[in-house]
């Protein structure tokens, strides 16, 4: 929906040029500008120099277990953001994989500890509604109200987004249902609606910060059109009318995480473990899964000690391990946890869903487990639906 | 009586660098469990609760969640009593007096010591889990007058296994406390209880009706004496224990210790029984 009192930011419009004039000046005022781009037969995301680097003309296909890029025809000339969501988020770059805590001298019988140096800034570019719900969750989880990740909060301030409307969906996304897609309605510094249209459409651009203002002021930009503000409403509508239920999409069950809290003895639980293979890649692609281990390294003399944090996944037996053995053993209680966690627990720890409807556990899940139809079978074991 | 697990703010600053301490003791406790007393090395006080926890680390080789279990009436000297389980436990066994460790904490919730005044007092300690309840009996001997009988129920696998031994025969010693102790297995030439500590629960001495009990050991061990005590009178509202689970951040960060909808860093390691009583009895929580 586009809100008539937002008069300060009257909504405007770029085309392409204007995009990558766009990229270039964050390049230029010294972000790292992250967005898709096409390898390794999917569209990922990575530093991105100006719109050819954007995977204009593909779009995907998604659904559980399955994920192919398709060529839309166009070629250049084709959709730029025509894609739904790049494999992996933007987790990696606010909560990276990999990264130091912090670093150790040796001096006698003690130590300097030094923290890390401020980290590069980033701006996303491209967005979607769903993610940016899943860094607004993230935000949550690393400032908890008794302790901040000085880390991700220092990544976190710098970066700058570039939201975009999806004008599809993917049959793996419920973000209709989840209330969190698929328009971007806060915690964007711009967002972009693409147009659709035969030949290098153009953007409807709407501000939602000082710094977008400030952004788009130093780009080509105009007023957009009545006619293309009403293609952009249409094109957000048309996504989602697919993620319908009744018209063959994808939706959470109501309730969801009182289900979940209900039901923590069900047969279903091992039902579910005789088709999860425990690899966790639902983790390692979840937008807000941020658990992680320590990992204490020396270097060969015993001088240098460092301390680094990795992502860890509730899908690995050592995960729960204590004295004594693991008390998570069987994937069961393991898949469990992790539905439980993002569905039900979750609002709990953080007034908040911990999924967001993006569906990427559904499309990288080896087997095609699917949370959505999981949850609803739980409902509809309790007599409803 | 209504009495929460309560919680208090740790120091600020970036919580996940270790401050350094200087080991001054240490002292052997059993074949795999020492004890440990160090001091900050940039000075002052160490303030903490009674049931709250640090990590410790050793550098280069990892950090590990070990309880305080010094006294919290003595601030200038911070006690860990550690159990050798595995490679970061066993780097710190390894330091001397004069090496370095380093501490992070104190973090997560602490026996209701104070709110359980006028009330008598049930510890229920099974093998090490005596260590995170010491600070909590240090605290109210030191505050006698204000608590109704104190009572200590210790359970270990055999005599051999009785952690803080010269403590307990003190304690055993004293007309103001009483001190009971069982072991699984008897060696050697013991000529006490032979059991499990519910057993103990059983033999009373304690007010059913205005009775705390604070309670640490193995969650199958705390599962038997939960039931004892309710089968005594304790309702579950006047039951503390002590969880553990395992642990990487103590900060809420790393999702490792995650309790059903709850933290035990943040929100533990102590609960009342009541408030996880449905968690409690499900499988592989």
């Amino acid at each position: 929906m586009v809100e008539p009192d937002k008069q300060d930011h009257p909504i405007m419009a770029i085309d392409r040029d204007g995009l990558n004039a766009l990229i270039q000046r964050l390049a230029a005022e010294g972000y790292q500008v992250i967005g898709p781009r096409v390898e390794d037969a999917a569209v990922v995301l990575g530093p991105v120099a100006g719109v050819a680097d954007l995977p204009a003309g593909w779009t995907d296909e998604q659904s559980g277990g399955h994920y192919r890029l398709v060529a839309d025809g166009k070629g250049e000339a084709g959709a730029l953001f025509g894609y739904t969501l790049a494999a992996q988020g933007w987790k990696r770059y606010l909560h990276p994989p990999r990264t130091r805590l912090w670093q150790a001298h040796r001096e006698g019988r003690s130590w300097r500890v030094e923290a890390e140096a401020a980290p590069q800034r980033y701006a996303f570019l491209g967005v979607r509604a769903c993610e940016l719900s899943a860094i607004g969750v993230l935000d949550r989880v690393f400032d908890n109200g008794q302790f901040t990740d000085p880390g991700y909060a220092a990544r976190r301030s710098g970066t700058f987004i570039v939201a975009v409307n999806c004008g599809r969906a993917a049959a793996t996304c419920f973000c209709a249902s989840m209330d969190t897609g698929p328009k971007a309605h806060a915690g964007f510094d711009l967002a972009l609606t693409e147009l659709p249209g035969e030949d290098r459409a153009g953007f409807v651009v709407e501000v939602g910060s000082p710094a977008g203002a400030a952004m788009l002021q130093a780009i080509p930009h105009g007023p957009a059109a009545a006619a293309d503000i009403d293609a952009a409403e249409r094109a957000v509508a048309t996504a989602t009318a697919q993620m319908q239920r009744a018209a063959g999409g994808r939706e959470m069950v109501a309730d969801a995480a009182g289900v979940l809290s209900r039901n923590a003895e069900h047969p279903l639980w091992e039902a579910v473990a005789a088709r999860c293979l425990g690899c966790g890649n639902c983790t390692a692609v979840c937008p807000t899964c941020f658990c992680t281990s320590v990992e204490d390294t020396t270097d060969l003399s015993g001088e240098v000690a460092e301390r680094w944090r990795r992502w860890d996944s509730c899908f690995t037996l050592d995960f729960s391990y204590i004295h004594g053995g693991s008390v998570r053993r069987g994937t069961a209680s393991r898949y469990r946890q992790w539905i439980t966690h993002k569905l039900s627990y979750w609002h709990e720890q953080f007034g908040t869903s911990g999924c967001v409807g993006c569906g990427r556990c559904i499309t990288w899940c080896p087997v095609g487990i699917d949370i959505t139809e999981e949850a609803r079978a739980l409902a509809e074991s309790e007599g409803r639906t | 009586m209504d009495i929460a697990a309560p919680t208090i703010r740790p120091p600020s600053g970036d919580p996940m660098l270790p401050r350094l301490f200087r080991i001054e003791r240490v002292k052997k406790e059993l074949s795999d469990t020492f004890t440990m007393e160090i001091t900050p090395a940039d000075g002052g006080p160490f303030h903490f609760r009674p049931g709250q926890f640090n990590m410790l680390s050793a550098f280069g080789v990892g950090e590990v969640p070990i309880s305080i279990s010094g006294d919290p009436g003595d601030p200038e000297l911070l006690v860990h009593t550690t159990r050798v389980v595995g490679s970061v436990t066993a780097a710190i066994c390894a330091l001397k007096p004069g090496d370095t460790v380093g501490v992070r904490g104190p973090f997560g919730s602490h026996w209701p010591v104070e709110d359980a005044r006028g009330a008598d007092v049930v510890f229920v300690a099974g093998g090490i889990g005596l260590a995170p309840l010491r600070p909590a009996i240090y605290q109210i001997m030191a505050d006698r007058e204000h608590y109704g009988n104190v009572v200590i129920f210790y359970g270990s696998r055999t005599p051999e296994d009785l952690l803080y031994r010269r403590e307990l025969q003190r304690w055993r010693g004293r007309f103001d406390m009483s001190t009971e102790i069982i072991v699984d297995r008897a060696t050697g030439h013991w000529g006490g209880r032979v059991g499990v500590v519910t057993k103990l629960i059983r033999g009373g001495g304690f007010d059913r009706h205005h009775s705390i009990a604070f309670v640490c050991g193995p969650e199958v061990m705390m599962r038997f004496a939960v039931q004892t005590l309710g089968e005594c009178g304790v309702t579950g509202d006047r039951v503390f224990l002590s969880m553990e689970r395992n642990m990487k951040c103590a900060l809420g960060f790393c999702g490792h210790c995650q309790f059903g909808p709850t933290f035990v860093c943040r929100d533990g390691p102590v609960y009342r029984y009541d408030a996880i009583e449905r968690l409690f009895n499900v499988w592989e929580v």
